[in-house]
C-alpha cells in the first residue's frame, strides 16, 4: 500500500490550502498540520509548492530544529521525489532544502570540489544508486569468477562514495537499498545463476548491511518496503522508460516519508512514548462492564489471540526503548485488574511507566501522562479504537501523533509499524534500560513521598554524578541529546556527528557528558555541556542541558564545579552563560542566576548573558559524590 | 461517458496539479500552453488521470500524447 494510510484524511483539502496560500501568521503551524493529513502525490507537490511560495526558499526565522541541507546523489530521476521530502520534512517540524546531482554524475560531483554539490555544503547525503546502475555489466552469460569480480567493484564504488562524502563533504551518508526490480530468469532457487542481476542486486542489498554498520553509514532499506508493500507500489516500468523514475510518483509520499523518519531519527527526534487505550484496544469488550472474565483476550477465539499479538508487539517495542503508558475511561481499580490477575495478558503492570485511568478527558490525561515522564506532548502517539477520542485528541494536541486504526485489533501493529513513529537508526544501552529507568522512578517518588525533609531524601538517594569527556562511544546519544533536548536547554544548538567530532580534537574546548547513578538505578547520560574559549581568559558555555527527569537533585550546582574545574585547566579566570529563550526553555530563564554568576546583559527577547568570576568561586556542597568514569 | 464530463473532470486535476483556476482545458491544450507544465507536471496529470479513473496508461498511449484531445480520446476509450 503506497497510502499514508495511518494518517486521517484532510477535510477541506482545497479550501485549506487556499487559506495557507493567503495567510499571514502562523503559516508554519498550518502548514504542519496539513501535512499531517492523508496526501496523496498530487496533494504532496501542491502543499509542497505553497509553501515554497510562502517562505521563499528561506525557514521561518523562529524554527526549533537545525534546517536540513539534504544531497541527493543519484543514477536515476528523482526531481519527483523533492516534494515529498521536503513535505515529510515539515510534518516533523524540520526544514530541509535539497539539492540533486546532474543526471548519472554522482561520482563526478563527489570528487570534484568545485562541483555545485560542493558549494551546496550538504548537512546529509542520500545516496541512491538503483538496481539498473548497479548491475550495469552483469548478466547471465557471465562466470562466477567474473560476478564476483563486478561485485567486488560495486561495493568498493559504494565505499569510495561513502569516502568522499566524509572526507570532502563532511556529512554523514544515508544509502538507498536498490528496489529488486529485475524479472528473475532461474525463478525460486534465482541465486543460483551467477550472471543474474536480480540476483546480484539482492547480494549487493545484503552486503550493504554490514558494509554500513563497519562504516557508520546509515540505510534507507526500500528493499524491505518492496517486500512488505509489493514492488508493484514502488516501480513501475512504463514510467522508468518514460522519464526514468525508478520510485514511482504514486510512492514519491511513503518514500518522502521514509527518508524523514531517518532524518528525523537521526536527530534522536522520534516519539517516545506509545499511550494506550484499553478496552477494545488492548483487550476485547468493556472489563467495567463485562467483568474479567467476559473480555476477550487469549486462546479461544481469532480476536483474543488478536489482542494478545498486538500486546505482544508493544511489549516488544517498550523493550527496545519506548515507553509505554496506558490512558483510559475506567474506574482505575477495574483498569488495573486485568494487568494484575487476567492470566492471559502479556503486558503487566510493571511494562506501564505511566498508567492514568479516570473520567477526565483524555487531553488532559495526556498531559498528566507527559508531565509524569517529564517528556514533551510531541513525543505522545495515542492509540485508541474510539474515533471521538481520536479526534477530541487531535484537535485539542495537534502535537500528538493519533494514527487512524481500523477496528480490527489484528491490524494496529502492523499500522503502527508502517507508521514509523519510533523510527530509530541505532539502539543505545539507554534505549535497551528505559522501561527499567522508569520503573526506579516511581520507586524515587515513592521514596520522596515517604522522606519529609529533602535534605535526607537527597542523601537517602546516594547519587553518583559519573563525567567523562567526549567520545566515540557515547557520540550517538551525545548527538541524540544535543538534538532533542528543548525544556532544560540554555541554548538550543543542535550539532551534527561531525561537529561533535571537530570538538573532541578542539584543543581550547572541552564537551562534558555526565551520567547519574543512584540506589534506585542507573538514569543513563542525563547532562551535556560544551565549553569554548573564547579569548584568552574567558570561557564561553556554548552548550548546557539536562535530563528533566533529575530536576531538584542538586545536579546542576555539582554540574557547575566541574565546568569550573574543566574552564580553569584551559586557564580561564571567568566563565560566560548565555540563556537564549525558545519556545520551550523558558524553565531555564534564571538558571545562572541560580548558580550564583552575575547578568550583564538583558536583551528584548528575554535572553541574557551571565558571568561568573572563577578565581573566587566556591563549589556548593551537594549529596552527590562526583567520578570520573 | 459523455465528453463533457470529461473535461470537467480533466479541469479540476489541472486545477489541483497547477494551483490555478485560470486554466481553460479544451482539446487543443498542450503543455506549451502552461508555464509549469513540465515532464514531472505530465506524469503527475497522467496518474491523476489512472488514480481518478482507475485505468492505466500504456507504454505506447504515453508515447502518443500530444495534447488534452488526444487524453480526452484515450480515457473515454477505457471508461
Amino acid at each position: 500500500m503506497s497510502e499514508l494510510y495511518w494518517f486521517p484524511e484532510a477535510t477541506d483539502w482545497r479550501g485549506r490550502l487556499r487559506a495557507l496560500a493567503e495567510t499571514t501568521t502562523g503559516a508554519w503551524d498550518q502548514a504542519v498540520a496539513l501535512a499531517n493529513t492523508r496526501l496523496d502525490f498530487v496533494k504532496t507537490n501542491a502543499l509542497d509548492s505553497t509553501i515554497g511560495k510562502l517562505f521563499g526558499g528561506a525557514p521561518p526565522k523562529d524554527l526549533a530544529t537545525k534546517p536540513i541541507r539534504l544531497a541527493l546523489l543519484g543514477s536515476s530521476t528523482m526531481g519527483h521525489l523533492h516534494a515529498a521530502i521536503r513535505v515529510a520534512g515539515l510534518r516533523r517540524g524540520l526544514w530541509i532544502d535539497i539539492y540533486e546531482n546532474d543526471y548519472g554524475q554522482y561520482l563526478q560531483e563527489l570528487s570534484d570540489p568545485s562541483s555545485a554539490l560542493h558549494a551546496f555544503e550538504p548537512t546529509t547525503v542520500l545516496l541512491a544508486l538503483d538496481a539498473y546502475h548497479l548491475a550495469a555489466g552483469i548478466g547471465a552469460h557471465v562466470s562466477a569468477a567474473e560476478a564476483d569480480r563486478l561485485f567486488a567493484e560495486i561495493t568498493d564504488r559504494i565505499r569510495e562514495c561513502w569516502r568522499l562524502t566524509r572526507q570532502n563533504l563532511h556529512s554523514p551518508v544515508i544509502h538507498q537499498a536498490a528496489l529488486p526490480l529485475h524479472p528473475e530468469l532461474l525463478g525460486n532457487n534465482e541465486h543460483r545463476l551467477p550472471g543474474s542481476r536480480q540476483a546480484f542486486v539482492a547480494r549487493v542489498n545484503q552486503e550493504l548491511r554490514a558494509m554500513a554498520d563497519a562504516e557508520g553509514v546509515d540505510l534507507l532499506s526500500l528493499d524491505a518496503r518492496v517486500a512488505a508493500d509489493g514492488l508493484r507500489v514502488w516501480h513501475d516500468p512504463v514510467l522508468w522508460h518514460n522519464g526514468k523514475q525508478e520510485i514511482s510518483p504514486l510512492a514519491a509520499p511513503l518514500y518522502g516519508d521514509l527518508v524523514g523518519r531517518v532524518l528525523a531519527g537521526k536527530q534522536g527526534k522520534s516519539y517516545k512514548c506509545l499511550v494506550l487505550d484499553l478496552d477494545n484496544t488492548l483487550w476485547g469488550g468493556i472489563v467495567g462492564d463485562d467483568g474479567l472474565a467476559g473480555l476477550v483476550l487469549g486462546q479461544g477465539s481469532a480476536t483474543g489471540e488478536a489482542f494478545v499479538a498486538f500486546q505482544q508487539y508493544a511489549r516488544e517495542l517498550s523493550r527496545r526503548g519506548v515507553i509505554l503508558a496506558v490512558c483510559s475511561k475506567n474506574d482505575e481499580a477495574n483498569a488495573i485488574e486485568p494487568f494484575d490477575e487476567h492470566p492471559e495478558m502479556v503486558l503487566r503492570r510493571g511494562d506501564i511507566a505511566s498508567f492514568v485511568a479516570n473520567w477526565n478527558h483524555k487531553p488532559a490525561n495526556l498531559r498528566a501522562i507527559a508531565d509524569e515522564l517529564n517528556i514533551g506532548l510531541d513525543s505522545l502517539v495515542f492509540v485508541d479504537d474510539n474515533p471521538f477520542e481520536r479526534n477530541l485528541v487531535r484537535e485539542t494536541l495537534p502535537v500528538v501523533a493519533v494514527p487512524e486504526i481500523s477496528d480490527d485489533p489484528a491490524t494496529y501493529a502492523r499500522t503502527i509499524a508502517d507508521a514509523g513513529y519510533f523510527e530509530a537508526v541505532s539502539i543505545t544501552d539507554e534505549d535497551r534500560d528505559r522501561s527499567r529507568q522508569y520503573q526506579s522512578n516511581r520507586e524515587r517518588e515513592a521514596l520522596k513521598a515517604s522522606t519529609t525533609d529533602l535534605g535526607s531524601y537527597l542523601r537517602g538517594l546516594e547519587m553518583q554524578l559519573i563525567w567523562k569527556r567526549f567520545d566515540q562511544v557515547g557520540l550517538q546519544r551525545t548527538v541524540q541529546l544535543i538534538n532533542k533536548t528543548n525544556q532544560f536547554n540554555l541554548t538550543t544548538r543542535r550539532y551534527s556527528e561531525e561537529d561533535i567530532i571537530a570538538l573532541i580534537q578542539d584543543k581550547r574546548a572541552f564537551g562534558l557528558q555526565l551520567r547519574l547513578i543512584d540506589r534506585f538505578g542507573d538514569n543513563g547520560i542525563i547532562g551535556i555541556v560544551i565549553g569554548r574559549m573564547s579569548g584568552d581568559d574567558e570561557l564561553l558555555i556554548d552548550t548546557w542541558l539536562m535530563s528533566c527527569r533529575v530536576l531538584g537533585r542538586q545536579v546542576e550546582p555539582t554540574t557547575l564545579s566541574l565546568v569550573a574545574e574543566a574552564a580553569r585547566r584551559l586557564g580561564a579566570r571567568r566563565l560566560i552563560g548565555d540563556y537564549l529563550p525558545t519556545k520551550k526553555n523558558r524553565m531555564v530563564r534564571d538558571h545562572y542566576e541560580r548558580l550564583g554568576f552575575s547578568v550583564v546583559e538583558t536583551r528584548a527577547d528575554g535572553g541574557s548573558r551571565n558571568i561568573l568570576d572563577l578565581p573566587a568561586f566556591e563549589p556548593a556542597s551537594t549529596f552527590i559524590e562526583v567520578r570520573e568514569g | 461517458m459523455p465528453e463533457a464530463d470529461i473535461y470537467a473532470t480533466l479541469g479540476e486535476i489541472f486545477r489541483d496539479v497547477f494551483l490555478r483556476d485560470d486554466i481553460a482545458v479544451t482539446p487543443e491544450l498542450t503543455a506549451k500552453d502552461v508555464a509549469d507544465w513540465d515532464s514531472f507536471k505530465q506524469i503527475e496529470i497522467i496518474l491523476a488521470v489512472e488514480s481518478q479513473y482507475r485505468i492505466k496508461f500504456s507504454t505506447r498511449e504515453l508515447d502518443s500524447l500530444q495534447s488534452v484531445g488526444d487524453l480526452a480520446r484515450i480515457i473515454a476509450g477505457k471508461v
